[in-house]
């Protein structure tokens, strides 16, 4: 074992008692929970409870963010999204029967969230604008509140935006297949201690790529393989 | 909604009480509540005594006037015989108010020739087995069967609302006074006009009980929330020392049995909107009654019908052979009490989901019933076919099975975002000829670029397909033949969009896309 490795051990371990000394000292984060490789993006591992997040253009990250939540037995409201898909939100993991949507919230917004707030531990927003003063007072709701607000588009004075870029699928070809997965990098950047960008190759939906072809699957593959030629049927 | 009869018979309490004074049937009587009239029969009325007319004043108007006293006791009593006349000839008789009786009309009506035939039948039968005068109506739901009774009339299944329309607002009387005014002040005279306010605006100008009398107007389920068939345990039993057979032994036992019979459903979070009252005589005779409410029943509701139908039943022409020696009330129908009545929820198991339904209930409040919507899963092919969304507090039941195969559903992932509206798609091939699906369910072209909504063509990175659904062919009002394509094209931004085409009447729209 060479030297600069035992430096940078040395440093992990160092920073390993840093952060422990942080974590006891600072008050205790409560959170709710997020798919395993969505809580990499958060710096306390998952939604935190009175926080105020954006999810920039991805209705699929929007619900992959609030499966977790409603299988622990919180309840999520979704309001102004009325073409929300809500097979591929129970396909995500939410469930729907602690899911409640008000598509056209209209004119009344910030007072049906604000009521939602009061109820719900996760309620989700899109509105095309919401003033700068209604925002903020929602905000400060669901900080009292000890909810999660989470808005699909800009929002003034957020702790974390999301930003789901470059979409990739797989699975589908040309004539054949279908859409199997589909993965996408999520950058996260926000203020305090979600300062530090984070940035993750994320599976959106569906399956994630499998392993490229070896030798020894590709062997294996044609041992037992009795399937047709893909698009041979067609 | 459940098809009904309703037995009306007009005047009940002048009727009753002018039986009990021993009056003549065709002389002037009132009955007076607090020095107003609430009820006068047809000889009273033809000489201007009507509703709301101070005593003073109908006294002047018809001298001889008997003034009769307000005692729903008696009313309810003297109404036993009624109802049971009406049992003879059908099963399900529920009481709604001493008065009024209503009973499923598919029964009677497939039994009998016709609806009108079971009419003729009731009012005969009420006539000569509890002498009494009745009109008969049915209609779609109790609040236009009514409407119907109050003028003997049959209105065809499915055409309430339309019956109910021309009718004046002042059909609410005498229970929304406040809110007839209010309506006819704003120049809302006829239930027609209200039931045509958006559901939404009623509920943020009106309040909670203008939603429910919107409903009503609209002919649609008097009950917002969903019945639901209660546990059987939730009965409560009574038996009494000696066999009850005086009338003050059974109001005092009516009333612990409804206080046990609230607290059990309480505890359930539960509102029992019908009600069946059991007695068993200490000679083996089964009695029984059904009450039905259009309000969840409060403790004392509850002990108020139990002891109508007890002294009904031990002061009634029929009355049974020995004293009651086991009382049992069992709810029929229950609602769920966080619909209509919070504070029955008290913490509970689930504390969340009782915060969320306030919540819920709150957001319907300001917006309108329709406006909060709970998603329900069930079978189908397409992404929105497979998705029913219930306004919350109705009941949860999916618009399809989800358990037989659905041939020609798509594999998962689905599409994140489904348009409520369609939207249209031009699928190009490789010499920019429109790209079709053929009768065989085969593509007419390789799709080369796609279009959507009259934007730019973007080019096909990858596609699958058709899925043919051919539904209910069999059917020629339901069948539809459609084909699904996956569509993966270039987005605007580095990446890349999928869409979910289908192609029906020979034009493709964009069913749902992976946002």
């Amino acid at each position: 074992m060479s030297s600069p490795e035992f430096a940078s051990r040395a440093a992990t371990r160092d920073a390993d008692r840093l952060a422990a000394a942080l974590a006891a000292s600072a008050p205790t984060v409560e959170t709710l929970p997020v798919r395993a490789d969505l809580a990499a993006l958060f710096p306390w591992g998952g939604l935190r409870r009175g926080g105020t997040v954006v999810v920039h253009r991805s209705t699929a990250l929007l619900l992959a963010l609030l499966a977790e939540a409603t299988g622990a037995g919180s309840w999520g409201a979704v309001v102004g999204l009325p073409r929300l898909g809500v097979v591929a939100a129970a396909e995500l993991g939410v469930r729907v029967e602690r899911l409640a949507l008000v598509p056209a919230p209209g004119a009344e917004l910030g007072a049906v969230v604000a009521a939602l707030l009061d109820g719900f531990d996760v309620v989700a927003v899109a509105a095309p604008r919401v003033a700068d003063a209604v925002a903020r007072r929602l905000s400060a709701r669901a900080r009292g509140r000890r909810a999660v607000l989470l808005s699909l588009g800009a929002w003034p004075g957020a702790e974390v935006e999301l930003r789901s870029e470059g979409d990739r699928w797989w699975g589908l070809g040309l004539g054949h297949g279908h859409l199997r997965g589909r993965t996408a990098l999520v950058r996260a950047r926000g203020r305090g201690a979600a300062t530090r960008p984070v940035q993750r190759f994320v599976t959106l939906q569906g399956e994630s790529i499998p392993p490229p072809l070896t030798h020894s699957i590709i062997e294996h593959m044609f041992e037992t393989s009795t399937t047709a030629e893909p698009g041979g049927d067609r | 909604m459940t098809r009904l009869f309703v037995v009306w018979c007009p005047d009940w309490p002048v009727v009753a009480a002018g039986r009990v004074a021993g009056l003549p049937l065709d002389a002037p009587a009132a009955v007076v509540v607090a020095n107003r009239v609430v009820a006068a029969n047809a000889a009273a009325r033809g000489a201007g005594v009507g509703r709301d007319v101070r005593r003073r004043e109908a006294q002047g108007r018809c001298p001889d006037l008997v003034v009769l006293p307000d005692d729903p006791d008696r009313d309810a009593r003297l109404f036993e015989p009624v109802a049971a006349a009406v049992e003879r000839l059908a099963v399900g008789v529920e009481v709604v108010r001493p008065g009024v009786v209503a009973v499923p009309a598919r029964g009677p009506a497939a039994y009998f020739d016709s609806e009108a035939d079971v009419a003729e039948r009731l009012i005969d039968q009420v006539a000569a087995a509890a002498d009494a005068e009745c009109v008969v109506g049915a209609a779609d739901g109790l609040f236009a069967a009514t409407r119907a009774a109050h003028r003997g009339l049959i209105v065809p299944s499915g055409r309430s609302a339309e019956f109910l329309a021309p009718l004046d607002v002042r059909e609410f009387l005498p229970d929304r006074a406040e809110l007839v005014d209010l309506l006819r002040r704003l120049g809302l005279r006829t239930l027609g006009a209200f039931a045509a306010l958006p559901e939404r605006d009623v509920a943020t100008r009106f309040g909670a009980d203008a939603v429910l009398a919107h409903r009503l107007a609209r002919g649609a389920q008097e009950r917002p929330p969903a019945r639901r068939r209660p546990p059987d345990d939730l009965a409560v039993t009574h038996t009494p020392d000696d066999p009850v057979d005086r009338v003050q032994a059974a109001a005092f036992a009516a009333r612990g049995l409804a206080e046990r019979l609230h607290t059990r459903l309480a505890g359930h979070g539960l509102a029992c909107t019908r009600l069946a009252v059991e007695a068993t005589t200490a000679h083996g005779e089964h009695l029984r009654r059904v009450w039905r409410c259009a309000e969840p029943l409060t403790s004392a509701g509850i002990a108020d019908r139990v002891r109508w139908q007890l002294d009904g039943w031990l002061l009634g022409p029929d009355r049974p052979t020995a004293g009651l020696a086991r009382l049992r009330l069992v709810p029929e129908d229950t609602v769920d009490g966080r619909a209509l009545q919070l504070e029955l929820w008290q913490g509970g198991q689930d504390e969340r989901a009782a915060r969320a339904a306030r919540a819920m209930t709150h957001v319907q409040g300001l917006l309108g019933q329709g406006a909060v919507l709970t998603p329900v899963l069930g079978g189908g092919r397409g992404p929105a076919d497979r998705v029913r969304l219930v306004p919350w507090g109705d009941e949860r039941t999916p618009a399809t099975p989800a358990e037989p195969p659905w041939p020609g559903r798509l594999p998962a992932p689905s599409p994140s975002v489904v348009p409520d509206r369609p939207l249209p798609a031009a699928v190009l091939g490789p010499v920019g000829e429109q790209v079709g699906v053929n009768g065989r369910f085969a593509l007419t072209a390789e799709p080369v670029s796609v279009a959507v909504e009259g934007g730019p063509a973007r080019p096909v990175l990858g596609w699958a397909g058709p899925w043919p659904a051919d539904e209910t062919w069999w059917d020629q009002a339901t069948a539809r033949r459609r084909a699904r394509l996956q569509v993966l094209v270039e987005s605007t931004e580095d990446g890349q969009t999928a869409l979910l085409l289908v192609r029906e009447d020979r034009k493709w729209t964009v069913e749902g896309m992976y946002d």
